[in-house]
């Protein structure tokens, strides 16, 4: 099928770098204003490049051309359903959009004096709050960058918090399901990983913990967990596993990558956790932006607070009956300290609190009220027909805001692997589940609806699986070399990384450095 | 408040139908009583759109940003004017809502972009390996660390006082959990000492961290300085400011085995300080162990040219503990508004904003270091940004500026005590030579002010707002 290119097929990838031509540009540049002095008269000439890097000369009409059409070659959330398992692919409003683009955001400065940004740490003391309450914990920091910087913020606290009394230990627990950062995350903040079994729902195997607790309670420094976890399943266990971390001395790590299921539900400080990271990217509608920016502030308890970053935003009431003020608290003295420059990613604080705002309490819980909908009935559409039978569900019974379905009898049965199923997928429209994680389910299909789709649009990602089941038993090879109609097809990973070929290659300058010392017309 | 959903009361009880439900609560039932709230979240109700829009421009209000005061604070964010292109590219809904490219058939327009970026960096560093982005600058450089200590088996750094004071605090953070040592070696005349550097650095040294221009904004002999890393086979770090590689000679070409730093210049805002992006390359020898996404060339399966997500091995979603960071993010939004600005710039744009201004530094330099209590904190070359001393107390001038519309700089003090009387002044294109004169004039009329407030009786000449 499809053995004629689509346009965009036909149209083979060129970078900007291959559109360049010598004498074009776009940029014309104010005036200097004052005296031109030969550049090495300022500054001495061994500390000067001969030659300016050799960025693409292109005019501004054909950049914008460019980039558009390159934009054509991404699917994106706000063109169709996209039901990343553990990923939150929630609607993006364009409301915190313009807000994050006022000046008064967008173009403060970070060294600002804080009486002059009082705005600004208004906005992040009122974020910290408002997270501290979804959390169930009383303290928050805002600066982490990401949930793997949180991950990282959350063990070296972990570290603070024991040297503080004296101890120092090296063994942080994680699940054998858990998302990869985590162990990352575990060696970098210089700790040993410990592997902790799952049971067959997915939650913590109590007689492996138990085990792995007691062969040295002294050194276990940490439990990382998500709850609910990776099958989309709520450990009924926590408390009981908070328990016995807390007893062994340890502290408690919540992954907040599946909080979007129980906001105003269930609050992981309630279940015992010590420290918990946000992803404002996934449970507060931050724009992914096709790998970042994201944020992923901490809030943790009163026993770790001593030990967070500097600078924290603190509120000060007035002396003499005037309104609270804002500031930048750097005198931490405990304080593990920074984790980056300045005071972390603002510009999607701006918008996640506004999320907040527009949402309220009551529409953060119903939000999640409607995922856990969403999510339940996109499973028992797909507990019908043919996905019942080749597609079942991890673990049979009701699921949070994710749920998780095994592709091993349609492997076995039609010869389609998971990867098959998600690359048809893509000539139907929808961007594929999360596949092949959790790694306990075989050929795993991680689905995660969020509460912003319509009953249609799951209905209708319930008919495509369908259909691609339907035709893979008369023509399996349909799926097996599928996708057709993407602007690329099936791409060679493999060459990528065993011959990396990782810049566009350019023509040696041609010796025309002198060529710069003009001016553009106007 | 209902917001952004679509269920409607029929759309609930034909999908609790279908799950075999009564209600959303039996949903709920897997959560244990005791752990269930039970109340409604303590936060406000939900708002309506306009209300929200109008309680968050109220906050902005509040805030004293460059649009409304002229802004000669850099100290590592700079405002410079970012082209409208850059905005109407990035709000893109094709480049603004997906997620991490792992499905790479439907995501070649963020693939390609990550390679044109990569070509970029690598061209404006002198380095052949760049990734795709990594958080921001001062991380970016802890995460150098890391490398650094996988290369070369060593455990200990050697840290020049001009690298950006949040970047040495941000690697002493990282390095209690590498277990490393950190070593800082003072500047002398604005540049790092070089006697020291060489006597700081010895065989157990797995990397010499320099910024240039560093803090203070002297152009270092990065060459010179690298030379004791060489001899003892430890890495050179160099941190730079993209925007002035137009004119500097690039770290790749000084010896640099990593340059990288925080690539805010290149079209993305100031947003009180973030998101950004820290850029990060390498020489070839390094790419199996850099931390971050890397776009790589491939075909796909009928011979079109493509692009992937490379080396994915190194990656922690592959390689766990082992991996060679943890980091997943590229904030591909802000290095697709870097390489949009590259590209309005281009070739000869990018050389000649970059001897704009070190020719309008200059000029500042040169006028404000006339001002009289006004002298150079040091005379080494410069770029876009310098240090000043000031006769009088640089907080207390600045809060004279300020109530004339200007921000003079960056109060030196606030990190360095050795320069309690310092001041950072930064220029970028938008600071216009009428700005700069006006700086100069502000400046030198509320130092005088406060040298006659200092030599009065300060008590009842002190400024207001001033405590």
């Amino acid at each position: 099928m499809a053995l004629t290119e689509t346009p965009m097929q036909a149209e083979r990838a060129r970078t900007i770098y291959e559109k360049s031509k010598p004498g074009r540009r776009a940029a014309v540049l104010p005036d200097a204003e004052v005296p031109e002095l030969p550049l090495a008269e300022l500054i001495p000439s061994d500390l000067l490049r001969a030659e300016p890097p050799r960025l693409p000369e292109i005019a501004e009409p054909e950049i914008v051309r460019h980039y558009n059409k390159l934009s054509r070659r991404n699917f994106d959330l706000d063109s169709g359903f996209y039901p990343l398992g553990s990923c939150t692919m929630k609607h993006n409003p364009r409301l915190n959009e313009r807000v994050a683009a006022l000046p008064g955001h967008a173009r403060l400065h970070p060294a600002q004096d804080p009486k002059r940004a009082q705005g600004a740490l208004e906005l992040m003391w009122l974020l910290q709050e408002s997270l501290g309450e979804i959390c169930g914990l009383p303290h928050v920091s805002l600066q982490p960058s990401a949930g793997s910087h949180g991950e990282l913020a959350g063990l070296l606290l972990t570290r603070a918090f024991h040297a503080d009394r004296g101890e120092e230990r090296t063994k942080v627990l994680a699940p054998d399901t858990s998302h990869g950062t985590n162990p990352a995350s575990v060696t970098m903040a210089g700790y040993e990983v410990v592997k902790v079994a799952t049971n067959e729902r997915g939650g913590v195997e109590m007689d492996d913990l138990r085990a792995k607790i007691d062969e040295d309670p002294d050194q276990v420094a940490c439990l990382m967990l998500t709850n609910p976890n990776t099958l989309g399943l709520f450990d009924e266990n926590i408390a009981e596993i908070a328990e016995l971390i807390h007893k062994a001395g340890g502290t408690l790590y919540y992954d907040g990558a599946n909080l979007n299921a129980v906001m105003g539900h269930s609050r992981p400080g309630d279940m015992g956790f010590d420290i918990v990271h946000v992803n404002l990217h996934k449970s507060f509608s931050q724009p992914h932006g096709g790998g970042g920016p994201g944020a992923g502030p901490i809030a943790v308890s009163e026993r770790i607070e001593p030990f967070l970053p500097r600078p924290q935003v603190v509120r000060r009431e007035s002396d003499n009956g005037g309104g609270p003020s804002f500031d930048l608290d750097l005198e931490r003295p405990k304080s593990i300290g920074r984790l980056r420059g300045f005071q972390g990613n603002f510009g999607v604080f701006v918008r996640s609190y506004a999320y907040i705002l527009s949402l309220g309490g009551d529409g953060l819980a119903e939000a999640s009220e409607t995922a856990v909908l969403n999510a339940n009935y996109l499973k028992a559409r797909l507990a019908e027909g043919r996905a019942g039978e080749r597609l079942p569900v991890a673990f049979e019974r009701h699921c949070m805001h994710e749920f998780v379905l095994s592709g091993k009898p349609m492997k076995k049965e039609l010869g389609l692997a998971t990867l098959d199923l998600a690359k048809r997928l893509l000539d139907f429209g929808f961007h594929p589940p999360t596949v092949y994680f959790p790694l306990l389910v075989e050929e795993a299909l991680m689905i995660e609806p969020t509460e912003t789709e319509t009953k249609e649009s799951l209905d209708g990602f319930a008919e495509a699986i369908e259909q691609i089941l339907a035709e893979a038993e008369s023509d399996p090879e349909r799926a097996k070399q599928a996708p057709y109609t993407t602007p690329v097809r099936r791409l060679d990973e493999v060459k990528a990384t065993r011959r990396p070929v990782v810049r566009q290659p350019l023509p040696p300058p041609e010796g025309d450095g002198h060529r710069s010392v003009g001016r553009a017309s106007r | 408040m209902t917001r952004y959903t679509s269920a409607t009361d029929a759309d609930r009880a034909e999908m609790l139908a279908a799950i075999g439900a009564d209600s959303v609560d039996d949903l709920f039932e897997q959560i244990p009583e005791p752990l269930r709230l039970g109340r409604p979240l303590a936060l406000p109700d939900g708002m309506s759109e306009a209300e929200v829009f109008e309680r968050l421009a109220a906050l902005a209000a509040r805030n004293e940003d460059a649009e409304s005061q002229v802004c000669f604070v850099g100290a590592g964010m700079y405002d410079h004017y970012v082209p409208a292109i850059v905005d109407a590219i990035t709000q893109r809904s094709e480049f603004l809502t997906p997620y991490t490219p792992y499905q790479p058939e439907i995501s070649q327009g963020g693939l390609q972009v990550m390679f044109e970026f990569q070509t970029a960096m690598s061209e404006l560093t002198g380095l052949p390996v760049s990734n795709a982005g990594l958080y921001e600058g001062p991380s970016s450089i802890a995460s150098a660390g890391y490398l650094a200590m996988a290369a070369t088996k060593r455990k200990r750094f050697v840290v020049s006082r001009g690298l950006h004071p949040h970047s040495r605090e941000t690697l002493a953070t990282y390095a209690v959990g590498y277990g490393a040592e950190l070593v800082e070696v003072e500047l002398r005349d604005g540049e790092t000492d070089a006697e020291a550097l060489a006597a700081a650095v010895d065989d157990e040294t797995a990397a010499v961290f320099l910024q240039s221009p560093n803090f203070l904004g002297a152009v270092e002999q990065v060459e010179a300085l690298g030379s004791a890393a060489k001899q003892h086979g430890a890495l050179l770090i160099v941190a730079t400011d993209p925007m002035t590689l137009g004119v500097l000679k690039p770290p790749g070409e000084c010896g640099a085995d990593i340059a990288l730093g925080e690539g805010q210049p290149l079209g993305n805002r100031l947003d009180f300080g973030g998101p950004s992006f820290g850029f990060f390359c390498a020489t070839e020898e390094q790419i199996r162990r850099m931390p971050g996404r890397i776009a790589g060339e491939t075909d796909d399966v009928d011979g079109r040219r493509g692009f992937v997500l490379a080396l994915q091995t190194r990656e922690q979603h592959i390689r766990r503990e082992k991996a060679t960071h943890n980091i997943c993010t590229a904030q591909a939004l802000n290095a697709l508004g870097a390489m949009v600005h590259l590209a309005w710039l281009g070739r000869e744009g990018f050389r000649e904003l970059g001897e704009l201004l070190v020719r309008r530094t200059a000029y500042a330099r040169e006028r404000l270091a006339a001002v009289e209590g006004v002298e150079l904190l040091h005379t080494a070359p410069v770029a876009r940004e310098f240090a000043l001393r000031l006769d009088a107390p640089v907080e207390r001038v600045l809060e004279r500026c300020a109530e004339r519309g200007i921000v003079a700089g960056y109060p030196l003090g606030r990190e360095y005590p050795e320069y309690e009387d310092g001041l950072l002044v930064a220029i970028t294109e938008r600071r216009s030579k009428a700005q700069i004169d006006d700086l100069v004039e502000t400046l030198g009329a509320a130092i005088q002010a406060e040298i006659g407030a200092l030599v009065s009786d300060s008590a009842t000449k002190a400024p207001e707002g001033v405590s």
